[in-house]
């Protein structure tokens, strides 16, 4: 039962997927890749259970720092660049004034 | 309540705020703050399942974040815009291989309490192996591409296809066995194994044959795919929020692959399989009608000054040739110096110039060139007649008349920008060979075109200090 449950959620998602993306603008792909590429990042939840449960299995606790280790680079990294991405588009008239700042 | 309830909540809101972020990531004025939201749901997500009952010792994570947080700081701050590309493919291998890890993990779980795992479990496991897998090694190989540390050209072997499917049909007979043993025993182990290292074959052989011109198509498959093995993942460990991030994520990168497929008129199977531009030279060789035959003349700065002041409307073509001579910001200073001398600039961008969807506006807005500047390619082509000059920087297969015209070509049908409807076309070009597809381009044959030749950057700076000269005297 758990497993249709699952996969309930799933096709749910799926759909809910291609309803919100299906209309963005070209301009914002590129961040639009690298921001859900971050959320991509979540994985990290099932390398920490990895990683901090000591089943005395080094095989285990091996694998899921490593886990955890690439998710975070995934998903600081990901978040980060997008935000740098965005940060830069401007509409005309705010470009020249904050051209100072950067 | 008990804890588990309450984390499973605090996943509940975190999905939330993904799917809130992902709407707000879809419009110019909200991004930004989409993509805020979006990481709080992440912070979320991480911080409630460390008070998980499972989690027992913290020192590993500790550690594991430690190395993570250094290094995604790190790539964030330094890693230049040009190339955000070799970036979100080396991200999404990461999270590739960290799905794959963690479905490795709980193998390791399952071996380790001496148990074996349901019919369920062990395909999910085989799934988060096989897909994470495949996004780990096919992004490394992408990285190396777009890096130009591997060559961009297509890579093909005799027998590929079929060295393929052997991978494909070996990779579901270990499948089959490592799920009907439950991972026990010598054979489980070994079937997981096999599974392991086909996925990691299966990643490079994949993406091998596909040309350095196809590189948004493979970046947007590969996205996808690092979405879909943290859904599996999240099969593997029957956890809500990794099914409902990484299908999110999995079917975003599913639309912007069509796009981008629709954008070159061309299947997904025809960009994955046809080994696109290595037969190039072969077909554009033959004469057949629609070609357009004449030659190559080049034009100096001073000529590009004195047809570039004159001029009323331009229009400016960025290609990923803008992008490697790092020619943004001197493109902004030209489009300034012609809105001044009273021309309207507008940047005509193509659905797949450059390395990744999208990349042309990154640099332009990075240049600080604003988003209404930038046109679409369907937007601005009833417009070229009306264009004096358009500036071709670095684009090629984009402007490519052939696409319209030359059956033959390769990239027949492909939707182009008109460049060479406008009155004169002025092309910056590096040198006289084919561009990164390895695709002759018949716009720089025509009548109207000229070629200026050199670095783009450098090219550009002679044009604007002609007009600083002329501003000064």
């Amino acid at each position: 039962m758990e497993l249709m449950l699952l996969l309930f959620i799933f096709v749910l998602a799926g759909f809910l997927g291609f309803e919100l993306i299906a209309k963005v603008p070209s301009q914002l792909h590129t961040p639009l890749m690298s921001g859900s590429n971050a959320i991509s990042g979540i994985t990290i939840v099932g390398a920490l259970l990895a990683a901090g449960a000591d089943d005395g299995s080094t095989l285990t606790t091996v694998l899921g720092t490593t886990a955890v280790a690439l998710a975070t680079i995934n998903v600081i990294g990901g978040y980060l660049v997008t935000d740098r991405m965005l940060a830069m588009f401007k509409k005309k008239g705010a470009t020249k004034k904050e051209e100072g700042s950067q | 309540m008990n804890t588990e309830t309450l984390i499973n909540f605090a996943y509940i809101v975190a999905s939330i705020l993904f799917i809130l972020g992902l709407k707000m990531l879809g419009r110019q004025t909200t991004a930004r703050r989409g993509n805020m939201i979006s990481s709080l749901g992440m912070l979320i997500a991480v911080v409630v399942t460390l008070f998980a009952r499972e989690i027992v010792s913290f020192q590993w994570i500790a550690v594991g974040i430690g190395i993570g947080a250094v290094i995604g700081l790190a790539c964030a701050r330094l890693i230049k815009m040009t190339s955000i590309p070799e970036m979100v493919a080396l991200l999404n291998g990461f999270g590739g291989l960290a799905s794959l890890l963690v479905g490795w993990a709980e193998y390791g779980k399952i071996l380790a309490a001496g148990s074996t795992s349901s019919v369920f479990t062990g395909t999910v496991i085989v799934l988060a192996v096989l897909i994470g897998g495949v996004t780990f090694t096919g992004s490394l190989y992408a990285f190396g591409k777009l890096s130009g540390k591997l060559s961009g050209k297509p890579v093909m072997f005799s027998g590929q296809q079929f060295v393929n499917g052997a991978l494909v049909l070996g990779l579901i007979a270990a499948g089959v066995i490592y799920v009907i043993n439950g991972g026990g025993g010598d054979m489980g182990g070994q079937a997981f194994y096999a599974c392991l290292a086909i996925a990691f074959i299966l990643g490079i052989t994949l993406v091998m044959p596909i040309g350095g011109g196809d590189m948004p198509v493979v970046i947007s498959m590969l996205n996808s795919l690092s979405g879909l093995a943290a859904c599996a993942a999240g099969f593997v460990i029957t956890n809500n929020v990794l099914i409902v991030a990484g299908c999110l994520v999995g079917t975003s990168g599913v639309i912007l692959t069509i796009i981008m497929c629709k954008a070159m008129n061309r299947s997904l199977a025809n960009v994955l399989f046809s080994g696109f531009g290595s037969d190039a030279t072969a077909a554009s060789s033959g004469d057949s009608e629609g070609q357009i035959t004449g030659e190559l003349k080049p034009i100096t700065g001073e000529d590009s000054f004195a047809v570039l002041e004159a001029a009323r409307n331009v229009v400016v073509v960025p290609g990923y040739g803008m992008a490697v001579s790092q020619a943004q910001h001197v493109v902004r200073e030209l489009a300034e110096m012609l809105e001044n001398n009273g021309a309207e600039v507008r940047f005509a961008i193509h659905p797949v110039a450059g390395r990744m969807p999208g990349h042309m506006n990154v640099l332009l807005a990075e240049a600080n060139v604003p988003y209404e500047q930038l046109v679409e390619m369907d937007s601005i082509n009833p417009q070229m007649p009306m264009m004096d000059v358009a500036i071709v920087i670095g684009a090629n297969d984009v402007v490519n008349p052939a696409a319209a015209r030359d059956k033959s070509s390769p990239i027949y049908g492909m939707p182009i920008i008109n460049a060479h409807e406008a009155n004169t076309v002025i092309c910056l070009k590096r040198g006289k060979g084919a561009g990164f597809s390895g695709i002759e381009n018949q716009l720089f044959l025509l009548p109207n075109t000229r070629m200026l030749y050199g670095d783009a950057k450098a090219s550009l700076q002679s044009v604007v200090s002609e007009f600083k000269a002329m501003a000064d005297g």
